[in-house]
């Protein structure tokens, strides 16, 4: 192998402050009881910035706020609401670079995939549901379909931007307000992204941040005045917040969990599955609910396919998330690797063969090498349960029957990925799949003209397509 | 597979039709985020000389005159005069007919000599008349000799005869490496440059080559990554290293720099050489030459700083 030299992207291309507060009716504004936390870089530890803690009154403050803009925001015919969406969807694209090191610094994911996957696909969500404004009564839920009202919506830290325009672009498309609590870990993207609502001249109101741990989605979620519920996180949590919300008469949509089935048969294009399953479960370093965490071999062909896999693997560079050829940066905390680990040790304590590539991890920061567990059947724990990391659980089959049994034999159903070069069999094992999203001879593809959701455990409602507007209309 | 006078054309067949298929999307997709390596200050010149190490540089015009080949001959033993550190190319390209000129120009340089046989481009002769092509090149110094595989052949699904026409090839070329031209541009399929490519190497090829540079498509980065996958998997299964040669349509620092880190990544260390592997350019060399000189002296220097041969 011929070593890359280092080629890192500038971080002086994005400016952060040494502090921000809460976006709430146009404005930043510090939190009412002054509560405050860090936000940290996980390659390198560094604290990037210090984040306001919403209380219970900064969040009655911004629902209150977007109360008071619905009115005039959801009077607005259509064609003007698409006017802001496509002003934010210009800007987004106009500070990609800028973001997209943002996202990579706070997240910890690499640059290429921040640069080539988060920003462009956050832009074009918007882009969509721009054209989508002022077409809803053509979209299938009535002649004239309204909006909810307030929407208050909480996002995980695996893809904070994107999630946030996953969340925010249909909500304001068909005329709703929002109040959106980015994660944790990683608030910083959807504070310039107020910014950037600021640029567009968005009305004061119409977009509210609230930045904040558990409590304050728990305050968001169960706040009286608002309408609907958007949820992406872990299934423990949307369980919380089904609770919460029960009986209240608001509407409410939860993308939780997976454990997909990344199935191969043995007619598989192989030098495209490897790609395939490589990108399945070590993008974003696995911290993605539809990865394909658990790979389904064809039994016949698992020890070829597997020595492929390894091969490949060796070839994974992880490291520095700003460097341009890293494929792997770091996970996004202290308290996700812990877990991380803590899946392995029992992956390895239940027998499963522990694999990974030569890789030197940096001294600082948090790391996990990508990792593989073959010799893993159903009744593993790590079969079972998300790991949210770069570990692949490897399982093998003998029968496309057996396949399908085992692919929807999971809590979960939010992905699948089927990879044959039989067209025929394709469709018949999809049609099979219980999962809201199943990939075929690719995994990981995502668009935002494409509904995605899941199947029990993993949630309901779906977000993206024209499916992704039901959920803010009445 | 081992191929004997026994094999069957529906054997051969089987094999070929056999081996894993080639996803369109999916291979495109993996050359492209290859493509967006990024190799910078130390690695990029280390890519440069082996760039230049690896160039067939290349004349295969009806306009080839004497002087032009030792000309092409002289700037591949020395393509920077003005910086002696600068390595020579692997071999230099020719028609037959020019071999004698080219062999007497290389004479003492250790660089190769290839020529191009077997009725290039179209390879629709006779085989009498292809054997001869290559015996008479070979004698008068050819050292390499790059043929060109029956496409109408291979496309009517007679794998048999092209498979014998590159075994004769072989034994004509006697001492002299062969390369297969398959024309991946008219195989049409990335399921057909697979599997022209190991019936190529199954018929003992010792490189296998993208194109003539005389159709419409040429060489490209997935085209090539299919050919790489062979190579490494018939080496896993036969034991034999056979080499690449992308060849047409590379014309920039660039577009050869990708094509090394698609060698680094998909089949390592042991192809990251200008024995296994080679680009088939005229065009690209002078471009390598004027990054290296960027490198080294930090400047652009003008085009007339570079020999136009």
């Amino acid at each position: 192998m011929f070593e890359y030299a280092p080629a890192p992207e500038s971080r002086s291309v994005v400016d952060i402050a040494p502090s921000y507060g809460l976006f709430i009716d146009g404005s930043f504004e510090q939190a009412l009881e002054g509560g405050v936390f860090k936000t940290v870089n996980p390659a390198s530890e560094e604290v990037l910035a210090e984040i306001a803690a919403a209380g219970q009154e900064d969040v009655d403050r911004a629902v209150a706020a977007a109360r008071r803009a619905f009115g005039p925001w959801s009077a607005l015919p259509g064609s003007e609401r698409a006017k802001y969406l496509f002003r934010i969807a210009r800007i987004i694209q106009e500070r990609s670079r800028e973001l997209a090191v943002l996202e990579s610094l706070d997240n910890g994911k690499p640059i290429k995939e921040s640069r080539d996957v988060d920003l462009p696909l956050v832009a074009a969500h918007f882009f969509y549901y721009a054209g989508w404004a002022d077409k809803l009564a053509y979209a299938g839920f009535g002649p004239d379909p309204r909006p909810l009202g307030v929407a208050g919506q909480v996002i995980p830290w695996n893809f904070p931007l994107l999630m946030l325009a996953w969340k925010i672009a249909p909500a304001l498309a068909t005329g709703n307000t929002v109040v959106l609590k980015p994660a944790e870990t990683t608030p910083l993207s959807a504070l310039f992204f107020a910014d950037v609502c600021r640029q567009a001249e968005l009305p004061a109101g119409v977009v509210n941040i609230v930045t904040g741990a558990g409590d304050t989605g728990a305050y968001l979620v169960s706040h009286p005045d608002v309408n609907k519920v958007a949820f992406t996180g872990s299934t423990e949590v949307g369980r919380e917040i089904a609770r919460a919300v029960a009986g209240t008469g608001k509407r409410l949509t939860l993308e939780l969990g997976g454990k997909a089935a990344n199935i191969v048969f043995d007619d598989a294009p192989i030098d495209q599955a490897v790609e395939g399953i490589v990108n399945g479960i070590f993008f974003n370093q696995g911290h993605v609910c539809c990865a394909g965490s658990r790979l389904l071999v064809q039994e016949s062909i698992a020890e070829e396919l597997l020595a492929s896999l390894k091969r490949r693997m060796a070839t994974l560079r992880v490291g520095d998330p700003l460097d341009k050829n890293t494929d792997i940066g770091a996970i996004n905390s202290a308290a996700q690797l812990a877990r991380i680990t803590e899946l392995s040790e029992i992956g390895a304590g239940e027998g499963a063969e522990r694999w990974s590539p030569a890789c030197e991890l940096p001294d600082r920061g948090f790391w996990f090498a990508p990792t593989i567990f073959t010799g893993v059947t159903q009744a593993h724990r790590i079969a079972r349960e998300e790991i949210f990391g770069p570990v692949l659980s490897v399982l093998t089959f003998r029968t496309p029957a057996e396949a399908i049994e085992k692919a929807n034999n999971t809590p979960y159903g939010l992905s699948a990925g089927i990879w044959s070069e039989k067209g025929s069999r394709i469709l018949s094992i999809a049609d099979k799949l219980r999962a809201g999203v199943v990939w075929a001879n690719t995994f990981n593809k995502f668009d935002p003209t494409s509904p995605f959701g899941g199947y029990k455990e993993s949630g309901y409602g779906r977000e993206g397509g024209r499916h992704g507007l039901e959920a803010y209309l009445a | 597979m081992t191929v004997t006078a026994a094999t069957g054309l529906s054997d051969l067949r089987s094999f070929l039709h056999g081996l894993p298929g080639v996803d369109k999307v999916g291979v495109e997709a993996r050359a492209a985020a290859l493509g967006t390596r990024s190799v910078k200050t130390s690695s990029k010149a280390k890519a440069i000389d082996l760039a230049i190490r690896m160039v067939d540089l290349t004349t295969l015009e009806g306009a080839d005159t004497p002087g032009k080949v030792r000309a092409l001959c002289a700037k591949g033993r020395r393509p920077d005069p003005a910086d002696p550190s600068c390595p020579p190319v692997a071999a230099i390209c020719v028609y037959p007919a020019m071999v004698p000129v080219a062999s007497a120009a290389l004479a003492g340089s250790g660089v190769h000599l290839a020529s191009v046989a077997t009725a290039f481009p179209s390879g629709q002769a006779p085989l009498e008349v292809k054997l001869a092509d290559t015996r008479s090149a070979v004698e008068a110094g050819a050292d390499e000799i790059d043929m060109v595989i029956s496409r109408g052949a291979f496309l009517a699904g007679d794998y048999r005869k092209v498979f014998d026409e590159i075994v004769a090839v072989k034994e004509a070329c006697g001492d002299a490496h062969l390369k297969v031209i398959l024309e991946t541009g008219e195989l049409a399929t990335y399921d057909n440059v697979r599997r022209a490519s190991w019936l190529a190497m199954l018929a003992g090829a010792d490189f296998i080559k993208t194109s003539t540079g005389k159709v419409a498509v040429n060489a490209t980065l997935p085209i090539t990554l299919v050919m790489l996958e062979a190579v490494r998997d018939f080496r896993e299964r036969h034991g034999r290293q056979v080499g690449v040669k992308p060849a047409g349509g590379i014309k920039n620092t660039k577009d050869a720099i990708k094509y090394l880190v698609m060698i680094n990544e998909t089949v390592g260390d042991d192809w990251l050489h200008p024995d296994w592997f080679r680009f088939g350019a005229s065009s690209l060399l002078n471009d390598l030459l004027m990054q290296r000189t960027k490198l080294t002296t930090g400047h652009y220097a003008g085009p007339d700083y570079f020999t136009l041969d």
